[in-house]
């Protein structure tokens, strides 16, 4: 007992002062970004509400009349429901099998090559389509595509075929929109792969080199292994955003041409049509909604699996 | 892994050059289409290689150019003061949430990190930006929302989190107070990936076109970007109603030479973040690989 009351008593002691001043000045520094976090991160989310109401603009959020599942309801049972979520499931999963495969040989590539000033030349080089936005880019892409002067039709042309009119052709979609994202971000995707095959330590590749080993066989023995834990994270993430969508790379690419949406529409152009076309903003949020619900519970799934798979893996 | 042999190393660097004409191809082929005769793209084609070279899209654009350099100038003020208030901001929450022993540091972490994971979406953001912050038309619009990025704070935090204690136990020793320590030796000792967040945030605001297509009604406050949009599809219009009113090719291309302006405004509104990046590029990658990895 007597030591108990010891042992309470010393646990007290430091509870008195629980913050130092260095803390306390800490926290005064988080104070103007949480609140920046609260209003444009927080707040929004209180307008869920309105995925279960009747939005009117002159009876306001609280003022609108509820309406429970009706906006889900309606939304499932539509036409676009399926043709929404096939095309974003498809689309954002070749998008991260092609994004990922794309950095991850280059990257390797790039660890295989010889000579700084080289190095940092390609790398300059890949990375500068990421800095520029997708309106200048679907200026690109319809200097390829465009059905009167682009060059592809050009080619298509000489070659004595048929000129194609891109814009109204959906199942050339997905391949052109998979290469212009690529195009845009694998130089800077992968920096990070890149940066983790530096961290390796040297000494494993000389004791493969001892061993007489290939360069496959380093990077089957070596490189994937040492990769692993990145790619875990990478891969959850992305995983649990398959169901956003790049927005602006769908909306400018295809310049929103109604010919396309039948391959091209994603649950983001949907959402801003039915917001800024449609004006039904109930659906809206409930659409929204789903589509954040939904992705948190799969980067919780893929987080769980990865770490039943190794312990090792994972998020945290 | 370097393998040393010659032949390997030339295939490997003849592979990467390819690549990156690919990568750069499309930059040359805007160049060259906004250079070229607007006679010859209608009836060629767009080509990489000007048959005849010509400035006249240029000519075109300059001759009212009070809008574009109303975009440039609102784009340069937000993309400015968006970025340096990011950073201050994002290294403020971002040092505390480096030291170790600081309480309710995994609170403020979740709450920061939750936003990665769930959102209220773009309608409820919507309505809060019109409705009750009244943003909308005004420069605080594309600065206020996204000023902090949990990404570039987990980055900021990383890096900071490997500056050596030793310098700031003697700070602390000789009286120093957290405020000073993270004004005098954090910032400082971190430009590096200051910089590399700093020029990321800046080219990321310097593309937006998204918040003047929704927020913003006047014209003299849209961004470069989005007037880039806006003649995309008005000069679809213009060569449309020519076509319908059955006014030959030949005169409406002499009153405006349509495809080669289009190409010459895409080189115009992204030309100067161009330029300047890679003078840049050495920091950003030093300081985005120093910041993610080890994590």
């Amino acid at each position: 007992m007597g030591i108990n009351k010891e042992i309470a008593s010393r646990k007290k002691i430091p509870k008195k002062n629980k913050y130092s001043s260095d803390d306390i000045q800490l926290y005064t520094l988080c104070i103007i970004p949480m609140v920046l976090v609260f209003i444009f991160n927080y707040l929004p989310m209180a307008g869920i509400i309105l995925a279960f109401k009747d939005y009117k603009y002159d009876k306001g959020i609280l003022g609108s009349n509820w309406v429970g599942l009706y906006n889900f309801k309606f939304f499932f049972e539509s036409n676009e429901f399926l043709k929404l979520t096939r095309n974003t499931l498809l689309l954002n999963g070749l998008f991260i099998i092609a994004g990922i495969a794309a950095a991850l040989l280059i990257a390797i590539l790039l660890f295989c090559l010889r000579g700084r000033k080289n190095i940092r030349i390609y790398q300059t080089l890949m990375i500068t389509p990421h800095f520029i936005s997708w309106v200048v880019v679907s200026y690109m892409v319809y200097a390829f595509l465009s059905p009167q002067h682009g060059i592809v039709n050009n080619i298509l042309e000489n070659i004595g075929m048929e000129k194609v009119d891109w814009y109204n052709t959906p199942m050339a979609w997905p391949i052109i929109l998979t290469v212009s994202g690529v195009w845009k971000n694998v130089g800077m995707d992968c920096i990070i792969y890149y940066a983790a095959l530096m961290n390796i330590d040297s000494a494993l590749f000389e004791a493969a080199d001892v061993d007489g080993a290939n360069t496959v066989e380093k990077i089957k023995n070596i490189i994937i292994p040492a990769l692993k834990p990145l790619l875990t994270v990478l891969t959850i993430l992305k995983i649990g955003g398959i169901l956003r969508s790049d927005f602006g790379m769908f909306y400018q690419l295809t310049r929103d041409v109604g010919a396309l949406y039948d391959i091209t529409d994603v649950i983001d152009t949907y959402t801003y049509r039915v917001m800024s076309v449609i004006g039904n903003l109930g659906m809206g949020t409930a659409i929204g909604l789903l589509q954040s619900g939904v992705g948190m519970i799969l980067v919780f799934s893929a987080h769980y699996i990865s770490k039943k798979i190794d312990s090792e893996l994972g998020l945290f | 892994m370097k393998n040393n042999s010659k032949i390997f190393q030339l295939v490997l660097n003849i592979v990467f050059i390819l690549f990156c004409l690919v990568c750069i191809y499309p930059f040359l082929l805007i160049l060259g289409i906004s250079f070229s005769q607007e006679t010859d793209v209608a009836i060629y084609g767009y080509r990489l290689i000007p048959l005849k070279f010509d400035v006249s899209a240029y000519k075109y654009i300059f001759s009212n150019p009070v809008n574009i350099i109303n975009a440039y100038k609102v784009t340069a003020i937000f993309s400015t003061v968006g970025t340096v208030l990011s950073v201050i901001l994002m290294s403020m929450i971002a040092y505390p949430l480096s030291k170790k022993k600081l309480k309710g540091k995994g609170k403020i972490s979740i709450y920061l990190y939750f936003t990665m994971l769930f959102g209220g979406g773009m309608i409820p953001t919507y309505i809060l930006i019109t409705q009750y912050l009244k943003l909308q038309d005004t420069y605080w619009v594309y600065i206020l929302p996204g000023l902090i990025n949990p990404w570039n704070v987990f980055i900021m935090r990383t890096f900071f989190a490997r500056l050596p204690d030793e310098i700031f136990e003697s700070a602390k020793i000789d009286g120093a107070c957290e405020y000073y320590i993270f004004c005098r030796f954090v910032l400082p000792l971190s430009k590096s990936v200051l910089a590399a967040v700093a020029l990321f945030i800046f080219f990321s605001k310097w593309q937006d076109w998204y918040t003047s297509m929704l927020y913003v009604n006047d014209d003299n406050l849209i961004s470069i970007q989005y007037l880039l949009q806006r003649i995309m599809n008005s000069v679809d219009v213009i060569q449309q109603t020519n076509q319908d009113i059955g006014i030959s090719k030949s005169v409406s291309i002499t009153v405006m030479p349509a495809e080669t302006v289009k190409m010459a405004m895409a080189v115009i509104a992204s030309g100067p973040a161009l330029m300047i990046f890679p003078f840049f590029q050495k920091y950003f990658v030093r300081g985005l690989t120093i910041g993610s990895i080890k994590s």
